[in-house]
């Protein structure tokens, strides 16, 4: 044309409104709100990471990681854990397919395993409080009660959503909000995963190292 | 010293270490608080059941996921705290201005300590945070025209676990007592050796529940604001204000955790004996003190950054121009975000860091004030050559402009070790950050007020009530706040409760001068909000565009209707709506559809009352009312998840007779 | 020069509040009066910018007002270049002068950095000794050993005039900040933990000194006088001291300890010679381990799982943690104690070679240095 457009040509022109609208569903940003959120919490584990490492060589003239980890044991804790890891990946994959009795079955699977890592934390803790290596002792037990107990206490969580989400599953199949809820179970359980190896490389091993 | 249980174990069990001697009844001024709290209070129960207004209440307010009635109840449980906490500093202001000469003042030192911690956690978490949390609530999915935010339930929840940790904090007057450590609580005085009564637990469950609302409502906020904005409106097409609030949220997300977590070491430190800040067994109470100012630092950003733009929409409005800079200013929010993490040792040069740890902090503080002095400088570019109306809003904005830079100053000064370790703890440091909060936050929020009441009810705010509210806050601030900085040179220290040297007491009456003038501006704020009410129909807005606005708020009806907008905006302009009025932007009247809305629920409002149940039991140590509770939270949550019919239509004939109510209001508006 | 430029920069602030007694500007010891020198500076330096910056707030707020039609208005003018440069590098210069400030002035008034000079132009004589006194913070009253005289006092402090003072600082129970304006700044004193802090008075005269940090009840009283002295009332005051009718042993420091207010000065004769250390080793009850013990101890891994039964329960009833176990503490191991001579206490000699860059020449007399060319040699920082 060549000619400046007035305003009302060009507001013709331009588009200021969808006009087409579909529904604004719920849950599109659910995953992404999720993330934020355990990133928060990884903060949360960064503190008291920081609290262990500023605090974890002070025994007060008790004892130290030498004399209370037993690898072994805390080995065969970290594979339940990132057995049950897998299993969760089997969960997922089911529940692509749609199969609900197949991701009802991996999710116990999943579940089961993050039991026994739950016991075997427990019975660590019973024996080391048994001894009398209890949180109050040292400034180095009370960072390391706090900080494995604080994993072991998502962990609890993480098997009672398990629970309830089989439950719901159940009940209304492998539906979007379900599907959707379990992404996301699926993003905390694998974060778990991810803070144990820190907890297991930096408290018990590096601790044995010390 | 003996813990206050009481003798019969059945009661023990039963009450906790409650017991009548908690109801602080040898105190007088509480007693009268309370009296009148009380009758207050049972006049307004009296009033909503005499109007039938319990039905109302629940249905449109307290159980409303509609993010724009959460933020209007964030801002009013803001208001209402403000009072509280202003009360506090008005008794502290007396206090300090009476107790010379042998005088130990009207305050004994255990209700004084009290009084001064209570005031800086209550204007810091329940006053400046949920007017903050309220503004960005309320106004960011408008202006990037969003229908709601992310998690409109999740919004709801925050709101309330918010107002419960408010609740537990106001019990704590009543029942018991409040911390007596400072707003901070660093230990060991906070630990159990020296602070074993109840008022540090409070302290720590009411932030704790208040800090899981504060948390959740900036995860929410920033998934709005990253995944809901409008077509067209990239990053660099946002508001400032949506910018600001974006990095104020990544803020809160990544600071609030780490308070979270400092306060459950110390409450295990409390409650269970572990060594974490204890002098004994290898604890380290330095630690406490780095962790909390690592949240602390930040969380001063969290308040200032969405009322700096606040300043830059207002300013942009009332001068009639495109914002100058509006990239810097992008910038210059996004270095702050990022610097404020790494300053926060300045907070405590005096601890004994070596020259180096606090040159680096003092530098790095200071590098701040380049791109806070850029903001300045850009607000005032928008000035430059612009046609300024003097409506409330901008009468905030310069009256910020004028004090804030002091503030900055002297925030600079503090900045620099040496003079850090002359001023630290000082009056000065006290005039220092008020005048920072009162004459950014505060001022902003004012400004902020004015400028988006006609939005949010329909009709603007009183001229004249504003105008007397402005200049009593603006010179009771300066008349109140200046002595502080003259008494933090003569060495006088804060939290005293007495002072010997009777020199200082004529600048302590000027400063309580300052707090009733203060308090007359609050006043008049009330007064304006009532005038304006009487006053609504002349003062009526039916444009919904009163100021001439730029950003897509204006763009729909005040008060919007519940969806926000019939058709979801396209952006082609940083300022959207300033670009649609260019363009000869015609309102669609036809074609409108029903639009999917999610359903109130009252969840939010139960887990929060189960929560406060929670704080108030592990506070009295009342062990089968917090299991009961913690199981109900737990349940309740659980048996919530299993509703999935969260969403409704609104009704096609809905949006088009609410639209219809618009079209004829504009067309009512153009005849006149 | 220096002086005329500071005596003007100073001025005008002075002017404006000669009224009251501002201390913290006008201080007599020479650590506080650089420190407020560093402020002064810091300030003017700053208003190069603020004052512009709010004349032109007003003017710009006055200019272009909205029914001032004769300015101009451009509505859609936002953005240049030129500007925004400025806008960005003025302070960014005005931060690197002060940075540079900071970071000099940092290291110079280091807090434990021992003294170099007692005034201006003033170095200290090479043989001169500081004079040490031990703080501690009690339960709210101050306690001051005097290590080289064998004496202490509570809430009172003599220090002769000249004369370099080495404060080394802890507390007994919860955090509190040492604080003599006329002297020096503020340092924390935390429990446990030592800080330290040199200074000098350069005027005979009575001050206050006082906690700044918060401590609780009787924090508002936790104060004490500062006199400065000359050397021979300063020998009569500890002559003074040494007629005090206690001497300051571990059962009279626990005693002292327990929490009271507004306590009298009170003098002791004789003083334990190791009890400042027993009480920065948190030790002073009998039996209890000292803090260097056991520090010592866990670096070689702690006593093992034997080391858990190394505790004993403390028989008093103060307060625990509802779920916590009895009240105890680390039982004291046979280790050698640590016996503390004054001459452990001497404090390494400051190298007075001025701070200098790589290649650059030392400056040749010590005359004309000024406030940068009085930094030391890093390496001899703490």
């Amino acid at each position: 044309m060549g000619h400046a457009l007035t305003a009302e040509q060009a507001a013709a022109r331009t588009l200021f409104h969808v006009v087409d609208e579909h529904d604004h569903e719920a849950g599109g940003s659910t995953l992404l709100g999720f993330w934020i959120y355990l990133m928060s919490d990884c903060l949360i584990f960064a503190v008291l990471f920081a609290c262990y490492g500023v605090l974890g060589g002070n025994y007060a003239a008790g004892p130290g990681p030498k004399d209370l980890f037993d690898l072994s044991l805390v080995a065969v804790n970290t594979s339940m854990l990132l057995l049950s890891s897998i299993t969760y990946g089997f969960a997922m994959l089911a529940s692509y397919r749609k199969q609900v009795a197949a991701t009802q079955f991996w999710l116990a699977v999943t579940g089961l395993f993050g039991a026994a890592f739950l016991g075997i934390e427990l019975y660590e803790f019973a024996h080391m409080i048994h001894v009398g290596a209890t949180p109050q002792r040292s400034a180095f037990l009370s960072a390391f009660f706090t900080l494995v107990g604080t994993h072991g206490l998502h962990v609890t969580f993480g098997i009672v959503w398990l629970i309830t989400l089989m439950v719901q599953i159940g009940k209304q199949g492998l539906n979007k909000a379900n599907a959707r809820r379990l992404a996301c179970l699926s993003l905390f359980w694998h974060f778990l995963d991810v803070i144990w190896i820190g907890v297991f490389t930096f408290v018990y091993l590096m601790g044995m190292l010390r | 010293m003996q813990l206050p249980y009481q003798d019969s174990p059945v009661l023990q069990l039963i009450f906790g270490r409650l017991s009548p001697a908690a109801l602080p009844l040898h105190e007088p001024i509480l007693v009268a608080t309370f009296v009148a709290v009380a009758i207050g209070g049972i006049a307004m129960l009296a009033a909503v059941t005499r109007y039938q207004l319990w039905g109302y209440l629940w249905r449109e307010w307290i159980t409303t996921i509609d993010h724009k009635r959460i933020g209007i109840m964030y801002m009013i449980l803001g208001i209402v705290m403000l009072l509280r906490g202003f009360a506090d500093a008005i008794m502290m202001r007396l206090q300090q201005a009476i107790a010379f000469g042998g005088s130990e003042g009207y305050l004994n030192a255990h209700h004084y300590d009290q009084i001064f911690t209570a005031h800086g956690v209550i204007m810091i978490f329940f006053v400046a945070m949920p007017l903050v949390t309220g503004l960005m609530n309320y106004i960011v999915p408008l202006q990037i025209g969003a229908r709601d935010v992310a998690f409109p339930f999740l919004n709801n929840f925050s709101f309330w676990m918010t107002t419960a940790g408010a609740v537990l904090v106001m019990f704590s007057l009543f029942v018991g007592e409040f911390a007596r450590t400072g707003w901070l609580a660093y230990p060991p005085l906070s630990g159990i050796q020296y602070s074993p009564d109840v008022g540090v637990d409070y302290y720590i469950w009411a932030l704790q529940i208040a800090g899981v609302g504060t948390l959740l409502s900036g995860v929410n906020l920033l998934a709005t604001i990253i995944k809901m904005r409008a077509p067209g409106m990239t990053l660099m097409k946002m508001p400032v204000f949506t910018w600001t609030s974006l990095c104020t949220n990544v803020l809160i997300v990544a600071a609030f955790p780490v308070l979270t977590a400092v306060l459950v070491l110390l409450s295990l430190d409390r409650y269970v004996g572990t060594n974490f800040f204890t002098n004994d067994f290898g604890g380290n109470p330095m630690m406490y003190v780095n962790l909390i100012w690592i949240w602390g630092h930040p969380e001063v950003y969290i308040l200032i950054l969405p009322l700096f733009g606040v300043f830059s929409e207002v300013t942009s409005t009332f001068c009639g121009k495109k914002l100058f800079g509006y990239s810097s200013m992008v910038y210059a929010t996004v270095v702050i975000t990022i610097l404020s993490y790494i300053v926060w040792l300045h907070h405590f040069f005096t601890m004994g860091s070596g020259a180096s740890v606090n040159s680096f902090f003092g530098i790095t503080t200071m590098i701040i004030s380049i791109p806070t002095g850029a903001k300045i400088f850009n607000w005032l570019f928008t000035m430059y050559r612009g046609r300024i109306r003097f409506e409330l809003p901008m009468m905030w904005t310069v009256a910020f402009m004028l004090t804030f830079v002091i503030g900055g100053m002297t925030g600079v000064l503090l900045a620099v070790p040496p003079a850090d370790f002359v001023l630290h703890n000082s009056l000065f440091l006290i005039a220092h950050f008020h005048n920072v909060i009162i004459g950014g936050v505060l001022f902003g929020l004012f400004a902020g007020i004015n400028y988006w009441f006609p939005k949010a009810f329909g009709y603007k705010l009183d001229v004249f009530w504003g105008k007397v509210s402005f200049w009593f806050w603006v010179v009771g601030f300066w008349v109140a706040f200046m002595p502080l900085y003259v008494l933090g040179l003569m060495g006088v220290t804060r939290r005293m409760r007495y002072f010997e040297d009777p020199s200082l007491q004529i600048w302590f009456q000027i400063a309580a001068l300052g707090a009733f003038l203060i308090a007359i501006g609050i006043g008049a704020m009330l007064i304006q909000f009532y005038v304006s009410f009487r006053k609504r129909h002349e003062l009526r807005d039916t444009t919904g565009d009163p100021w001439d606005g730029r950003t897509l708020e204006w763009a729909t009806s005040s008060p919007p209707p519940a969806y926000n907008f019939a058709f979801t905006p396209i952006i082609h302009d940083g300022d959207a709506w300033w670009d649609m009025k260019q363009r000869g932007y015609q309102r669609p009247l036809s074609g409108f559809k029903a639009i999917l809305m999610p359903r109130n629920t009252g969840a939010g409002f139960i887990l929060a009352a189960l929560s406060t149940v929670f704080g108030f039991a592990m506070v009295w140590y009342i062990w089968w009312l917090a299991a009961l509770s913690f199981v109900g939270i737990v349940g309740y949550a659980i048996y919530h998840t299993f509703n999935y019919d969260r969403d409704y239509h609104l009704p096609r004939e809905e949006v088009i007779r609410a639209e219809e109510e618009r079209t004829q209001l504009l067309a009512a508006a153009a005849r006149s | 020069m220096k002086n005329l430029l500071r005596t003007l920069a100073v001025l005008p602030l002075f002017a404006a509040l000669s009224a009251c007694d501002m201390v913290v500007l006008n201080p007599t010891g020479d650590v506080a009066a650089q420190q407020r020198d560093l402020l002064v500076m810091s300030t003017y330096l700053m208003l190069l910018i603020i004052v512009p910056v709010m004349a032109l707030t007003v003017l710009f707020a006055w200019r272009y007002r909205h029914n001032n039609r004769e300015a101009r208005y451009e509505p859609d003018w936002h953005h240049s270049m030129r500007l925004e440069l400025v806008i960005w590098s003025a302070p960014l210069l005005i931060i690197i002068c002060l940075g540079a400030l900071t970071w000099l002035g940092t290291h110079l008034l280091d807090p434990y950095r021992p003294l170099d000079r007692l005034g201006p132009d003033k170095e200290v004589p090479a043989e001169t000794r500081a004079l040490q006194v031990n703080v501690v913070a009690l339960d709210w009253k101050w306690l001051f050993i005097y290590p080289q005289y064998g004496v202490a006092t509570v809430n009172e402090l003599a220090v002769p005039v000249n004369q370099p003072v080495t404060f080394k600082i802890t507390a007994s129970s919860v955090m509190n900040a040492f604080y003599i304006p006329d002297m020096a700044g503020m340092i924390y004193a935390m429990p446990g933990m030592e800080t330290r802090l040199n200074g000098v008075l350069n005027q005979a005269g009575v001050s206050e000194g006082f906690s700044a940090n918060y401590s609780g009840a009787g924090f508002s009283g936790m104060r004490f006088k500062v006199r400065g002295v000359n050397d021979t009332e300063f020998k009569r005051w500890i002559a003074t001291a040494r007629t005090g009718e206690q001497s300051l042993t571990r059962d009279v420091y626990l005693q002292l300890a327990k929490p009271s207010e507004r306590e009298p000065v009170r003098y002791f004769s004789n003083v334990d010679s190791q009890l400042y250390s027993s009480i920065l080793g948190m030790c002073v009850e009998p039996g209890k381990m000292c803090m260097h013990d056991m520090m010592a101890i866990d670096d070689r891994g702690g006593l093992g799982l034997g080391g858990v039964y190394n505790v004993a329960r403390i028989e008093d009833d103060r307060p625990r943690a509802v779920f916590g176990s009895d009240a105890s503490h680390v039982i004291g191991m046979c280790t050698a104690p640590v016996v503390q001579t004054f001459e452990d206490d001497l404090l390494p000699q400051v190298d007075r070679a001025p701070l200098r860059g790589a290649g650059l020449p030392r400056p040749v007399s010590n005359t004309s240095r000024s406030l940068v060319a009085d930094a030391i040699d890093p390496s001899s920082l703490q």
